[in-house]
């Protein structure tokens, strides 16, 4: 249980960080460290160079920017969780995070490294696949943005290079009139989700669906956006039968795993209960409720 | 940097400095080096709170962080919540209610408690049940443990 050698760098500058990489293939990025350091302890991880980068101070921030939040990637999750920001224009965010393993963990944690880390069942980049956010990424030939619907390929696997980092999270502001919602089902508190549903509706004066925005962790090798369940509610009232219709496509878009933890079927049903909890609470909060 | 560094850090309020490998963990650390043995380490792998210290004011794991990364940090741990002899306010409270058995989450458990309670002076059993619920105990059934934290909250809201 104790990490293997490793040359240790602390980097001041992000074009340090992309030299560094660049140079050992076998570098890793230590951020936050609430993944890195489990697998290192574990040598699951045996990096020969560690670039610690939670020292770069100009990459933790959260600001407003042409209809986006723009989020430094090494924010802590903790500190978007409350951020006025974030709970002003892209409710959908915080609820999630509080969801991330626990306050400790959330203290540490950060915005990039649980993006890069990929973990199906992990709060956030279902929420990036929801929210139609972008990565900035930086790596030798410059700066890159990816779509989130494009960069979580799958199991701990993304769109990033060997030779790139993660810069900053892009989130368009949510619509007046969007009600969000987050339900999650764990064995304990704190732990990843068997499945998570991300929704977030927003309507019209009139009561029907303008949009609506619904994405799927733990429910297959990567995040689930449900495009044909977002499409049964845009447009229509939101009934009853629209909902449990809304909410058995969400479970037919899923290819959950079966595991230790539970079986695929059970999950798929549970992706489905989930997401007519989710989907009546953010419809609720559209019309002003909480 | 293969080779040891320098680590200079404050721990419970005193400065201290020592040598140590960039892959030794911050909890390792304090144990091994600088004899914080109040530092306990279960899983050292994140899940089971024991190691849980305070840096720069708020919770961490210290058996996932290194060492190198707390150059220039203050950390409290276990041994720097009493002051002039006088047990803190939460480990009165632990002691009084039987919030410990064998001992080994307390440290944890007091770290976590204490940063809930500065977040929320006034915590429901169940929000107290969500504070701690990043700290496995063997022992007492968390029972006793939010019955402690529950007085605690009271007294300390009685004395500021
Ligand atoms: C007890 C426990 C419970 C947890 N529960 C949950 C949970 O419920 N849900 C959840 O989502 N997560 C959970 N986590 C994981 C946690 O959220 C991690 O903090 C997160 O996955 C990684 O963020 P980090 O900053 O700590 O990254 P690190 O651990 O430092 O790094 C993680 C990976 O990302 C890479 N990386 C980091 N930053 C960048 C960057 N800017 N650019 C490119 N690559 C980068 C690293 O090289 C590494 O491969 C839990 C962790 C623990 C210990
Ligand atoms: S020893 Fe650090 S969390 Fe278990
Ligand atoms: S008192 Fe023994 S583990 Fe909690």
């Amino acid at each position: 249980m104790k990490a293997a050698t490793f040359e240790y760098v602390r980097a001041t500058s992000v074009d340090e960080v992309v030299r560094t990489l660049a140079d050992d293939e076998d570098a890793k990025i230590l951020a936050g460290g609430q993944s890195l350091v489990p697998l290192l302890n574990m040598r699951l991880a045996r990096p020969t160079t560690i670039i610690d980068i939670s020292r770069i101070d100009d990459l933790s921030y959260v600001r407003r920017a042409n209809g986006h939040l723009e989020i430094g990637a090494l924010t802590k999750h903790r500190v978007v969780e409350t951020s006025e920001l974030v709970h002003r224009h892209v409710p959908l965010l915080a609820d999630a995070l509080r969801y991330v393993g626990h306050v400790t963990i959330r203290n540490r944690g950060t915005i990039g490294g649980s993006i890069a880390h990929a973990d199906p069942a992990a709060e956030l980049p279902a929420t990036c696949v929801a929210l139609d956010a972008q990565l900035v990424v930086q790596g030798p030939r410059g700066q890159r943005v990816i779509a989130a619907a494009d960069f979580f390929h799958g199991y701990l696997m993304t769109a990033l290079d060997p030779e790139e980092v993660i810069t900053e999270l892009r989130v368009p502001v949510l619509a007046k009139g969007t009600g969000c919602a987050v339900e999650e089902l764990a064995r304990r508190s704190g732990d990843f989700a068997l499945v998570a549903v991300f929704a977030a509706v927003t309507l019209e004066l009139d009561g029907t669906c303008r949009e609506a925005r619904i994405a799927v962790a733990g429910a297959g090798p990567a995040p689930v956006r449900a495009t044909a369940a977002e499409a049964i509610l845009r447009g229509n009232a939101v009934t009853t039968d629209v909902i449990t219709a809304a909410a058995n496509a969400v479970a037919d878009a899923t290819d959950p795993p079966s595991d230790i933890h539970g079986p695929a079927e059970y999950r798929r049903e549970m992706a489905a209960v989930l997401s007519r909890r989710a989907i009546k609470q953010a419809t609720n909060r559209a019309n002003g409720g909480v | 940097m293969t080779g040891k560094v320098t680590v200079t850090l404050k721990v419970n309020g005193r400065t201290f400095s020592a040598d140590c490998e960039p892959r030794k963990t911050l909890a390792d650390f304090l144990r091994q080096d600088l004899g914080f043995t109040g530092v306990h380490l279960g899983c050292e792998h994140g899940v089971c709170g024991a190691c849980t210290i305070s840096v720069d004011g708020s919770t961490a794991r210290s058996c996932c962080m290194l060492a190198v990364q707390a150059e220039g940090t203050e950390v409290t741990t276990v041994e720097g919540l009493a002051s002039d002899g006088n047990l803190h306010p939460l480990q009165e409270a632990f002691w009084k209610h039987h919030g410990l058995q064998c001992g080994f989450c307390t440290p944890g458990m007091l770290a976590a408690a204490s940063e809930l309670l500065e977040d929320n002076p006034d915590p429901t059993a169940d929000e107290i049940r969500e504070g701690i619920s990043g700290n496995l105990c063997r022992c007492t059934g968390y029972q006793f443990i939010v019955d402690s934290v529950q007085d605690a909250a009271q007294h300390l809201r009685s004395t500021t």
